[in-house]
C-alpha cells in the first residue's frame, strides 16, 4: 500500500485536482475542510503526510500547525503548507512554528508531486 | 548630492569666500600650493592636524569641514556596497572613489535611497494585501480558482488515459472555476478602482487605525465616561461619524478597538488607574491585580494615558499569532517599524513563543554614550474567550516605559541590547 496523506483544503476543486494526482501515484488520500477540527482529524487517521492550507475556515493552518507541533505524537509529521498569501511574513511564519515545506498558490502538480514524495521520502 | 559637498571643496570654497589665494593659505598652514590644490580637488585625504591648521586659518571648527554630508554619503556608498557584497564593490576604495569621482558617487546614492523607497513602496502595497480583509479575501479567492483551473487543467492536458467519467468531472469544474474567476476578478477590480489611494496613505485599516489613534495621542476624551453597553456603542458610532476614516473595513477596525477602550477605561477609571500607576510604580502585573483585569488590558490602559511631554510617552507593540504587528505606539529612542525592521529578539515575539508567561525585561537600544535604556513588560494571551469548542487564537503585547517613568532601571544589570541587525521583514 502506498504512503498516506491527509489533504487539509477547503476548496473542493483544489481538493478534487489534488486526490486525483496523488491516487494516480499510489497515494491513499484523505481528505478534510473544517479548520475547527483538523488537528483531531490528523491524530484519527495518522497520515505520513499532511498537506495543509493556510487559509481554513473556523481556524488557521498557522494555528493547526502549532498545536501538531506541540503534541509529541505530531511534532515530527511532514507538512507542506499551502497558501494563496505568498508574503515574506507568511513563509517566516511556517519556517517559525515548523513547516516542512511552504508552497504557494497557485502551484504546479509537478511541484506538488515532487515536494510529497521528498516529504514521505519514496 | 553636489561635488561642493565634500572635505576638500568646502575648504575652497571657505577659502574663496574669504578672498583668500591659494598660496598664501598653503603657506600659513606650512604646505605647497600644488599640494593644497589636490587637498581641494580631493585627490588627497585630509585629515589630523593639518585640518586643524586649514580650519583654523579659514575661521571655522574642523567638524564644519570634514563632517556632514560627506560622512552620510559615505554612510550611503557603504550601505549600497553591503547589500550586494555578491558584486565584490571595492570597499575599501569607498573614501577614494567618493573623492574622486563626486558626482558618480552622489548619484549611486541617490539611486540606493531611491530603491529603498521604492522596496518600502512594494512592501506597503504587499501589507495592504495582508492587512486588508476584503482585498486580502477576494485575492485569496482569485488565486484559490487560478489554482484549481491549473492543477484541473494539468490534468486534462496529460496524455496519461483517464476514464471518462473523471475527464467529464474536470471539464465540468473547469467552467465552474473559470465562471468563479470572472466574477471574482471583476468583484476585485471593481474593489480597488472605489477604494483608489496613494500607497502611503492610510489604505489598510491598521493603517487608518494608527492615524486615529495618533491624532488623540491613543487617548479618546469620549470614551473616559465610563460607558457600558448601549451608552459606550452609541458614543463609538459618534466617534466614527465625526471621524474621515477612508472606507469600511477601516472603520470596522477602529470600532473593534474602540469597542475594547470602552471596556478597559469602564473597569480601570482614568482618575483612579493614572493615581495607582504612579503608586504602582508602573508595574502592569500590580495593576492587574488592583483592577481584577488581565495584562494585555492594563497594558493598553497604560498607553491610554494622556503623557505630560514626549519623555514620558509610553509605547506599546501587538502582534497576532504569526507575528504581525496588529498595534504599535512607537516612542522616541524605540522605533516599531511594520514594513520592516521588526526585531526577532523583541520580548514581544519570545512572548508570543511562551504563552502564558510575563516576560519583564530591560531593553537597550544601540550602544556607548548614546544608548538608551527601556523597560518592557510582554505577555501573549488568548485573543477571544477560551472555548471547550475551538483551540485559542494568542496575541502578544509588548509594554514600552521611556526612562523618564523608570529611571531605576539605569543600572540594571544583562540589559537585552538590540542592534540594526537580526530584523523580521
Amino acid at each position: 500500500m502506498g504512503k498516506h496523506v491527509l489533504l487539509i483544503e477547503d476548496e473542493p476543486n483544489i481538493v478534487e485536482a489534488i486526490r486525483f494526482i496523488l491516487s494516480r501515484d499510489g497515494w491513499r488520500v484523505d481528505t478534510h475542510a473544517d479548520g475547527k477540527t483538523a488537528v483531531e482529524a490528523v491524530r484519527n487517521v495518522s497520515p505520513d503526510v499532511v498537506v495543509l492550507d493556510v487559509m481554513l475556515p473556523n481556524r488557521s493552518g498557522f494555528d493547526i500547525l502549532q498545536e501538531l507541533r506541540n503534541d509529541p505524537a505530531t511534532e515530527a509529521l511532514p507538512v507542506l503548507m499551502l497558501t494563496a498569501r505568498g508574503q515574506t511574513k507568511d513563509r517566516e511564519a511556517a519556517e517559525r512554528i515548523g513547516a516542512s515545506r511552504f508552497m504557494t498558490k497557485p502551484f504546479s502538480n509537478a511541484e506538488v508531486l515532487e515536494s510529497m514524495r521528498e516529504l514521505a521520502g519514496v | 548630492m553636489a561635488a561642493r559637498e565634500l572635505t576638500g571643496h568646502r575648504i575652497r570654497d571657505r577659502r574663496v569666500a574669504l578672498g583668500r589665494k591659494q598660496g598664501e593659505l598653503a603657506a600659513q598652514v606650512g604646505i605647497s600650493p600644488s599640494y593644497l590644490n589636490l587637498i581641494e580637488h580631493n585627490r588627497r585625504r585630509i585629515g589630523g592636524k593639518l585640518l586643524v591648521d586649514i580650519a583654523r586659518a579659514l575661521g571655522v571648527e574642523p567638524s564644519i569641514l570634514s563632517e556632514g554630508t560627506e560622512a552620510t554619503l559615505l554612510a550611503q556608498l557603504l550601505t549600497a556596497a553591503t547589500e550586494r557584497m555578491e558584486l565584490d564593490p571595492e570597499v575599501v576604495e569607498i573614501e577614494a572613489f567618493a573623492a574622486r569621482y563626486p558626482g558618480w558617487a552622489a548619484l549611486l546614492a541617490d539611486q540606493t535611497s531611491r530603491i529603498a523607497t521604492l522596496e518600502r513602496q512594494v512592501e506597503a502595497l504587499t501589507d495592504r494585501l495582508a492587512h486588508d480583509p476584503v482585498l486580502s479575501g477576494a485575492m485569496h479567492e482569485v488565486l484559490s480558482t487560478v489554482t484549481a483551473i491549473r492543477s484541473t487543467a494539468a490534468i486534462l492536458a496529460d496524455p496519461q488515459e483517464m476514464e471518462q467519467a473523471w475527464r467529464d468531472r474536470f471539464q465540468r469544474n473547469l467552467y465552474e472555476d473559470s465562471v468563479r474567476l470572472a466574477e471574482s476578478s471583476q468583484a476585485l477590480v471593481t474593489y480597488l478602482d472605489r477604494d483608489q489611494g496613494p500607497v502611503s496613505g492610510m489604505n489598510t485599516p491598521l493603517e487608518a487605525l494608527e492615524a486615529f489613534l495618533r491624532e488623540r495621542q491613543y487617548h479618546v476624551a469620549a470614551l473616559e465616561a465610563g460607558q457600558e453597553g448601549v451608552a459606550a456603542r452609541e458614543e463609538i458610532e459618534a466617534i466614527l461619524d465625526m471621524s474621515s476614516l477612508p472606507n469600511d473595513a477601516a472603520r470596522e477596525t477602529v470600532r473593534a478597538y474602540l469597542k475594547r477602550y470602552a471596556e478597559d477605561a469602564a473597569q480601570m477609571p482614568l482618575a483612579q488607574f493614572a493615581e495607582a500607576v504612579v503608586e504602582h510604580a508602573y508595574n502592569p502585573a500590580r495593576l492587574a491585580e488592583k483592577f481584577s483585569c488581565d495584562l494585555a488590558a492594563v497594558m493598553r490602559r497604560m498607553v491610554s494615558l494622556p503623557a505630560e511631554d514626549d519623555s514620558t510617552r509610553i509605547g506599546i507593540a501587538v502582534c497576532d499569532g504569526t507575528g504581525a504587528l496588529t498595534l504599535r505606539r512607537p516612542i522616541d529612542g524605540f522605533p516599531l517599524p511594520r514594513f520592516s525592521g521588526a526585531h526577532e529578539d523583541w520580548p514581544l515575539y519570545q512572548a508570543l513563543a511562551r504563552p502564558m508567561m510575563p516576560l519583564r525585561q530591560v531593553v537597550q537600544q544601540g550602544q556607548g554614550s548614546a544608548s538608551r535604556r527601556f523597560l518592557t513588560y510582554a505577555i501573549c494571551l488568548p485573543a477571544s474567550p477560551l472555548s471547550f469548542d475551538a483551540p485559542p487564537v494568542h496575541e502578544a503585547s509588548m509594554l514600552i516605559l521611556p526612562p523618564a517613568l523608570v529611571p531605576e532601571i539605569a543600572n540594571e544589570p544583562s540589559p537585552l541590547v538590540l542592534s540594526g541587525a537580526k530584523t523580521l521583514t
